[in-house]
């Protein structure tokens, strides 16, 4: 075999045509929308004030000039750096610049096009700005993964993009953009509802997790449990998210007026409360289905060989069984994280709270800048938390699943 | 000593294991032999109590199993099982102290312990301590394994087809190592296998099964010669009986004065060993030499021809 790809080897590369040989085909794509997201694209919507109608500005007529010429350079540089097969190492660079490129520049257009004094303009960014962001970020997702960075790494990564954008947004570089103009009028209480979904996301899931995984544990260790419980998770899982906010209005309300000490502790039929309950309900299906799978994916023989060692049940759960299904469980947890802070949203619907406020907001008030404030903040926490769980998997099958599959 | 009484296991009203009794001699090896599905597996399970008897009793030097709590007995007796059952999480050395562990060992006591069964196995501890199972041949997880087993010093050794997974020639090597250690410590151990061959090679004694009945017990010499049934006697294989029977024995019977040409077989050499050397290099008879080299005898084709016939019952 080996002396029948060394020589078809050259052969089949000479006979590639100088396309195929030197275009990476990811690249293609990454051009192509780089390309119309330049050219074609509004780079920004100008608007009188927040609810009008804005008028789309392209890049050449919403920065000065130098700024245009930069921002066509850097992007057109980025797009021939990913079209031709270069060192993942180069791309990366190229991707992170133009994003630094275009996050700078898209705040130096809202400054350049605010006429002098007003505070009733709007200046977004648009779908041209969108799509070099999308397409950018596909880039740099793409060459740190043909990086290969190791999970730790790739956390650092994170908390470099983040203090990134906090720099970027600490320097008023921003501070013209529409986004950031609601933001100014709510910034206290933007913090107060960051709080309270992060609360609602990860509070629900530590509970889900407290709860999930010794019913998940009882689910596998006796048979006939498992088919009921899953069966009844199920069934609340296919319970639309808004139904089942509005479902428990009525018995958490009666728990708050009937139960002793129920009200005190924050128990009522709207608020946190309710909000709290649908999001661990939603989260117990993945967290105790995970858990099955992961104990029963411990191999046959490390079980059989633990108890005829003399482990007693307990020992064998805690030394054998949890530690080998741990980063099936974890992946569940993934799972509910990210879905769960995006469902958090919903909890502002019956006055829980969170990010979804400026998004029900801004809906009410066709104020679209002000459903990014909720929107933008929410993909961003689900986006880093898939990354930090993705990293922390990665981390515990090193020493553990391997060897199963092995 | 292990002492089986009128042992029977039922699922669901079928027996798997029916009125089986046998003892087993401390410091021999019993080998359980038979088909699958013939209840031997679970007849050894029954040992240490990871399938609990529907009757019968088993001691243990005089002491029912029963009168301790079953995690107890098993950490009493070393347990090895096929495809090794490694903890895949944990590390050779970490696999090895399994036992020692649970029975409170202190630090250094284990640690020497995995060192000197490490080095008992030929795998260099320096180098094999901290590594996965995953990242060893399938003959080290198999040596691991058994070095697991024999960690706490175990009396006894129950093993179900340890050597399944392993190809011919590491599974020979592997199966001298067991007798190697075997004669070390003194350790009783009782193998399940469904190989004959096995059997005879390692086995004192032998307990073949069918049908959850133990059909015959008895020296390997004996089963050869007597099968007690016609399924004991398929299961020896008529063909290759004779050579079988050879392999019993060592030269030392058949050893005559006189001296042959070519080169000697050592006095500890098997009968079969023997014929097979003499059939194969075309001549009559081969010099014999003891341990240090220094010639005996020799042993010609006619002597062995005569040992290979049946014995006289």
């Amino acid at each position: 075999m080996a002396t029948i790809d060394a020589d078809a080897g050259p052969q089949v590369t000479a006979r590639q045509s100088w396309f195929a040989s030197r275009v990476d085909k990811l690249g293609v794509v990454v051009a192509l929308l780089a390309a119309i997201g330049a050219l074609v694209g509004p780079f920004v919507t100008f608007r009188e004030n927040r609810i009008v109608l804005g008028e789309a500005r392209s890049i050449a007529t919403a920065l000065p000039v130098w700024a245009a010429v930069l921002l066509f350079v850097v992007v057109a540089l980025a797009a021939l750096v990913a079209l031709l097969r270069t060192h993942a190492m180069l791309r990366l660079a190229a991707s992170l610049a133009a994003v630094l490129a275009l996050a700078l520049l898209v705040g130096y257009a809202a400054a350049y096009l605010t006429p002098e004094g007003n505070s009733y303009a709007r200046i977004s960014p648009a779908w041209g700005f969108w799509l070099l962001v999308f397409d950018f970020a596909i880039l740099t997702a793409d060459s740190l993964t043909r990086l290969r960075l190791p999970p730790l790494a790739r956390i650092g990564v994170l908390v470099l993009s983040a203090c990134a954008l906090a720099l970027v947004i600490a320097s008023g570089s921003w501070d013209q953009l529409s986004i950031m103009k609601e933001y100014a009028g709510r910034a206290d209480t933007f913090w107060q509802q960051a709080g309270q979904h992060v609360l609602l996301a990860f509070g629900s899931l530590a509970a889900a997790v407290v709860a999930g995984v010794p019913l998940g544990i009882l689910c596998h260790r006796v048979p006939p449990v498992r088919a009921s419980v899953l069966n009844v998770l199920n069934i609340l899982q296919t319970i639309p998210s808004i139904a089942l906010f509005g479902i428990l209005i009525a018995p958490l309300g009666w728990v708050a007026a009937n139960v002793p000490g129920a009200a005190a502790i924050g128990v009522s039929g709207i608020g946190t409360a309710p909000a709290f309950v649908a999001l661990f309900a939603y989260s117990l299906l993945p967290v105790v289905a995970n858990t099955v799978v992961g104990l029963a994916g411990v191999p046959r023989a490390a079980n059989d060989a633990a108890r005829g060692m003399g482990m007693t049940d307990g020992q064998r759960l805690m030394r054998v069984e949890f530690p080998l299904a741990f980063p099936v469980i974890l992946t569940g947890i993934r799972i509910v994280l990210v879905q769960n802070i995006g469902l958090a949203t919903i909890a502002a619907l019956i006055g829980g709270g969170g990010f979804g406020v400026f998004v029900f907001q801004g809906i009410g008030q066709t104020a679209m800048d002000l459903v990014l404030l909720g929107a933008v903040p929410t993909v961003a926490l689900a986006f880093a938390a898939a990354i930090v769980l993705d990293a922390l998997i990665e981390l515990s099958n090193r020493t553990g699943r391997e060897g199963a599959s092995a | 000593m292990i002492e089986i009484e009128s042992l029977t296991k039922r699922y669901a009203g079928t027996p798997v294991v029916d009125a089986v009794s046998m003892t087993v001699d401390p410091h021999t090896i019993a080998a359980i032999v038979g088909t699958s599905g013939s209840g031997k597996t679970t007849l050894l399970r029954m040992i240490n109590r990871l399938v609990e008897p529907s009757e019968g009793v088993i001691r243990i030097d005089g002491k029912d199993t029963r009168e301790m709590p079953a995690h107890e007995l098993r950490r009493g007796i070393g347990y090895a099982i096929q495809g090794h059952g490694l903890f895949p999480h944990r590390t050779v050395a970490q696999n090895i102290a399994t036992v020692p562990v649970l029975s409170g060992w202190d630090k250094a006591r284990i640690d020497a312990k995995v060192d000197e069964l490490l080095e008992l196995y030929q795998l260099d501890p320096q180098a094999f301590r901290d590594r996965y199972p995953h990242e060893l041949s399938g003959g080290q997880q198999q040596r691991v394994g058994v070095a697991r087993a024999l960690a706490a010093e175990p009396n006894i050794l129950l093993m179900d087809e340890p050597f399944g997974a392993l190809d011919p020639v590491i599974r020979a090597k592997a199966q001298d190592d067991l007798m190697t250690i075997q004669q070390r410590f003194g350790t009783t151990i009782v193998l399940v296998t469904h190989d004959m061959e096995e059997a005879i090679h390692l086995g004192d004694r032998i307990a073949v099964m069918d049908g959850g009945k133990l059909l015959q017990y008895a020296e390997p010499a004996e089963i050869l010669a007597n099968p007690a049934t016609d399924f004991v006697e398929t299961l020896i294989g008529s063909a290759d009986r004779p050579f079988r029977y050879l392999s019993l024995s060592a030269l030392e019977a058949v050893v005559e004065d006189g001296a042959a040409e070519g080169e000697p077989l050592p006095v500890s050499a098997t009968r079969r060993d023997a014929l097979a050397e003499l059939l194969w290099s075309g001549r009559n008879a081969l010099p014999v030499v003891d341990a240090a080299g220094a010639p005996l005898g020799r042993v010609t084709r006619e002597a062995l021809l005569e040992q290979a016939a049946r014995p006289a019952a």
